[in-house]
């Protein structure tokens, strides 16, 4: 029998309740979500003031809920359930009738009642219009403050300091962060937001909030205690979150001691055909304001309407984070609060770092713990708190900075350990997924999920997969092919540290060589070292010794198309050109009848050359004045750009200008996998450099640098990298990051998947590229240096050889070209024939012959 | 052209065999492609433990439907020298003509003669 399933309320926790019931086909699904759109990642959400958009920030989207069978209806809020005759009534009118609802309709904040907390000026944060109307009230404001100093009150004052407001944070409480730090940790805390110009005033309380008096400031809170007050334009309202939970109230659901639908271990609430998870539930009259409670609240519903009972047991409230920069961690009971707790404290006032072991009573067990400044050891305290994990000999090891003791070893955690705390994946389940063929961290991740959350459990994750791999016997292939047993990067470096110029002479000294002489190698590993020798020595790469390896687009200078004819691409820096040489590819096109289209990439490529036409082509564009394009070859293909500050009413720098250095600079340089640039001269990114292996975009004060992003198959953003760069850092950046992908990527590894498989990711890139952490960044410089001193345009080269040149005919027997090759005209232009039409073709030769 | 092979070889074959480039005109691991009486074949030169030798298949990749497969990659796969075609990457056995990557599909092989720094196809 079908169910009709309602879920009402589509955040994050509904979002991953529907995510369990993917498949389930005895449930017929209708999603009432109260805002206009899909679920979005609300972690995230001050990201949006650091350069992500809300589609960076959404979780789902109508056509994944549509395809998936849900009647997802977004916008219009459901207004009242009748629990008798099972019915759910919305704003706009409509009649729902369910079987099972699931309210999933989260909180609100909690805006304390303050006189004139409703004036102009007064907002919240929670929700994405929220966001906009902060950022709104931002344009033209100077100060910002924000009430509430708990964990989303400092996000949102790092979110108000994103927007360059003097940002002040007023807290009623005596410390910030007091539900998961003690005194002395909040202190901490509060030193190091200071010191980052943040102004805290803790143990304040606001008594009322006026239009200011002055011209100044819009605003005025005036503080219980004589005289006491601060002028603001803005105020923000971060003081904690309220249960929406009218809804059930109002149909008669029992509601917990503080608010909050009450429900079972389950998730039933007091009507068995209902239930309701995350921010709006109360279990044991807790309500869990974190993500990862939820999601086992979404998993414990779905479970129960599966019949695959997961019940909820409550959750682990530690967090680890980064605010404004500052690392925090709290870790179970925080304060030491159980009776008999032993406290073991570590404090550094230089470094200001301050750290809190709570052990019990006997000294065997991790209780909870403070982490400020330094969040290190996070980890390892996590694993002992949560698997009661014997504590070693000497506990201070834990929090001592430098000590030996870190993780606890992979082998020494049980099955059950919860080895990613936000996704809930256990040691158990990774061992499965290695067990079912999961060869990598990389698979294991999109296996389980683990690690893809806040990350933190990274480094555990690898240590536990290779143990397991280790113990299944299995060895890590990484060979290049059967010719090699290196990787790609291993070869580099051999071909760099023995000077090795030949694929000859590396197969000979590093090659599986076979005894009866035929090692040859092979389409994998010939073009690859191909690669690696040019990006190392950039030799001319048709010279004799190179002359097979290469594909055959890098072979002929040129792509091949299907029918075996060739397209050429002259290089065009920046999209611009001049109308003589726009005149002069047209020229050439017609003359060779050449098929004309406009790429992506801001250039004109000309199709349906003969393998003799190319020489022929290319004398007459080099006359022209023109330059390979590359777009036969893995490297760097094109840099686009929009028309920049020079014309554009909104271009803040000259985004053309700066893609003809990049283009001019790189042009020439061989890498693992094609590369691709744009340059944009505003934050409206009309060069779409976002999806580009490297993307530039200016700012009012220089250029943001963004990273690994592509299109095509699998498409991603690139990251942002740094900001506000000058000229000359930016294109320092820029060598030390290509030459070390050029070093360090796999064959045909795009950046996105180097940066991605790179142990750290894009934090460990930034310590590589930025703070040159290991040591390389002039050596990298100089070896891009070289490669740049050694650059020609091949073709040119080519043209002046006539030994090179023989490599253009078509027939060494016989001149001119293959007249078996048959074209047919399409709207104007030629295209080559279907296998139908070139049959017809040959039956009228034959006819007339 | 006409062939100006040696009378120590057959005359059957002397009278089958035609002249096609001189052997320097080929480079060694890669292919060339020839036009003999209209078909396309596609020439490759091998180095071997006794000295050059020179492979030919036929010029079509049946995979592909076009004249590329002079214009592949030469490599082995566990010996056997191999041609991978350019389109779409099936390996061609330079021996047999045999597809690696298809038991269905194979391609013509021609016998070749190396006479006196020239190459010849014998018909």
């Amino acid at each position: 029998m079908t169910l009709r399933l309602v879920v009402i309320g589509n955040g994050m926790v509904g979002h991953h309740f529907l995510k369990q019931l993917v498949g389930a086909d005895r449930f017929r699904i209708t999603l009432i979500g109260g805002e206009p759109h899909p679920a979005y990642d609300r972690v995230h959400l001050s990201e949006i003031f650091s350069g992500k958009s809300a589609a960076d920030l959404a979780l789902a989207s109508r056509a994944e809920y549509e395809s998936a069978g849900i009647d997802a209806r977004f916008g219009d809020r459901a207004v009242a359930i009748d629990p008798v005759n099972r019915t759910i009534t919305t704003e706009h009118g409509s009649s729902v009738p369910y079987d099972r609802l699931v309210l999933a309709t989260g909180s609100y904040p909690f805006v304390p009642p303050i006189a004139g907390n409703d004036l102009p000026g007064c907002l919240t944060y929670r929700t994405l219009e929220d966001l906009e109307r902060i950022r709104a009230g931002a344009a033209g404001a100077r100060r910002g403050t924000v009430v509430g100093g708990g964990l989303l009150g400092l996000e949102c004052a790092n979110a108000l300091m994103n927007l360059g407001l003097e940002t002040h944070v007023v807290e009623f409480a005596p410390g910030l962060m007091n539900v998961q730090l003690d005194t002395e940790g909040s202190t901490m805390l509060k030193r190091k937001i200071e010191a980052l110009g943040i102004r805290v005033h803790t143990g304040t309380a606001t008594q009322a909030i006026e239009r200011a008096a002055s011209e100044e400031y819009a605003l005025t809170m005036r503080f219980a205690g004589a005289g006491d007050s601060l002028d603001t334009d803005l105020i923000v309202f971060s003081a904690g979150i309220r249960p929406h939970d009218g809804l059930a109230r109002e149909a008669g659901l029992i509601i917990g001691e503080r608010g909050g639908i009450a429900v079972s271990a389950d998730c039933v609430t007091s009507d068995p055909h209902i239930y309701a998870i995350g921010e709006c539930a109360a279990w044991q009259n807790r309500i869990f304001g974190l993500v990862a409670p939820g999601y086992r609240m979404a998993e414990a519903a779905a479970g129960h309407l599966l019949e695959e009972p997961a019940p909820f047991q409550g959750a682990d409230m530690s967090t680890k984070l980064k605010l404004l920069g500052v690392d925090v961690g709290s870790v179970g009971d925080a304060q030491g609060a159980v009776e008999g707790a032993l406290a073991y404290t570590f404090h550094d006032p230089v470094r200001q770092v301050y750290k809190r072991l709570n052990v019990s009573a006997d000294g065997r067990k991790v209780l909870g713990a403070v982490l400020v400044g330094d969040c290190e050891t996070y980890d390892a305290v996590l694993q002992y708190y949560l698997n009661t994990l014997p504590l070693p000999g000497s506990p201070e090891a834990l929090i001592l900075p430098g000590s030996e003791l870190t993780l606890p070893g992979a082998d020494s955690l049980p099955e059950s350990a919860i080895i990613c705390s936000c996704l809930n994946v256990t040691k158990g389940a990774i061992g499965a997924a290695v067990s079912g063929g999961c060869a990598g961290v990389g698979a294991v991740k999109a296996e389980t999920g683990a690690s893809t959350g806040c990350g933190g459990c990274g480094p555990l994750l690898k240590s536990i997969v290779d143990a397991e791999l280790a113990r299944l016997g299995i060895e890590v292939d990484t060979a290049l092919c059967p010719h090699f047993r290196h990787d790609r990067q291993g070869l580099f470096h051999i071909c760099q540290v023995e000077g090795i110029r030949t694929f000859d002479d590396l197969l000979e000294r590093h090659g599986n060589m076979r005894p009866d002489g035929g090692s040859r190698g092979c389409e994998v590993c010939k073009p690859a070292v191909a690669s690696i020798l040019a990006s190392l020595w950039n030799d001319y790469v048709l010279e004799k010794k190179h002359a097979g390896l290469q594909d055959t687009n890098d072979a002929r200078l040129a792509n091949m198309q299907k029918n075996g004819t060739y397209s050429v691409v002259p290089r065009i820096p920046g999209g611009e050109i001049t109308p003589d040489k726009l005149i002069a590819i047209g020229a050439v096109a017609k003359k060779y009848d050449l098929y004309t289209k406009i790429t992506g990439g801001q250039r004109i490529d000309l199709f349906g050359a003969q393998l003799h036409e190319l020489p022929l082509i290319w004398r007459e564009l080099i006359d022209a004045g023109f330059e390979t394009g590359h777009a036969y070859g893995k490297a760097l293909r094109t840099v686009k750009s929009c028309v920049g500050s020079t014309w554009c009413r909104y271009g803040v720098q000259d985004s053309v200008g700066m893609a003809l250095t990049v283009e001019n600079r790189y042009k020439g340089l061989r890498s693992p996998h094609k590369l691709k640039m744009a340059v944009s001269g505003c934050a409206r990114e009309c060069a779409e450099a976002r999806s580009k292996d490297v993307g530039v975009i200016a700012t009012e004060h220089g250029w943001n640098l963004y990273v690994c992003g592509n299109g095509g198959m699998r498409p991603r953003h690139a990251d942002l990298f740094a900001t506000d760069l000058d000229d000359e850092t930016l294109i320092r950046y820029i060598d030390r990051l290509l030459m070390f992908y050029v070093r360090t990527a796999d064959r045909l590894q795009r950046t996105s998947v180097w940066m991605e498989n790179l142990e750290g990711g894009l934090d460990y890139l930034r310590q590589v590229i930025i703070e040159d952490s290991l040591g390389i960044g002039a050596e990298l410089e100089a070896q891009m240096a070289r490669v740049i001193g050694s650059y020609q345009c091949e073709w040119a080269a080519t043209l002046e050889d006539p030994e090179r040149l023989k490599k253009f005919r078509t027939f060494v027997n016989a001149a001119g070209g293959d007249d078996q090759i048959v074209f047919v005209r399409e709207r104007g232009q030629r295209r080559p024939a279907t296998a139908e039409e070139r049959l017809l073709h040959t039956d009228r030769v034959e006819e007339a012959s | 052209m006409t062939t100006a092979l040696p009378a120590r070889i057959e005359a059957g074959v002397r009278r089958r065999a035609v002249l096609i480039c001189p052997e320097a005109e080929l480079v060694e691991g890669s292919g060339v492609a020839a036009l003999v009486d209209g078909t396309q074949v596609a020439l490759f030169l091998l180095r071997g433990t006794d000295g050059n030798r020179v492979h030919a298949i036929g010029n079509h990749d049946p995979v592909g439907d076009a004249p590329v497969l002079s214009r592949g990659i030469v490599g082995d796969v566990e010996g056997e020298p191999v041609v991978a075609s350019p389109l779409y990457k099936q390996r061609f056995s330079l021996i047999t003509g045999r597809c690696l990557d298809d038991a269905d599909v194979t391609v013509p092989v021609y016998r070749i003669l190396l006479s006196d720094g020239y190459v010849y196809l014998v018909r």
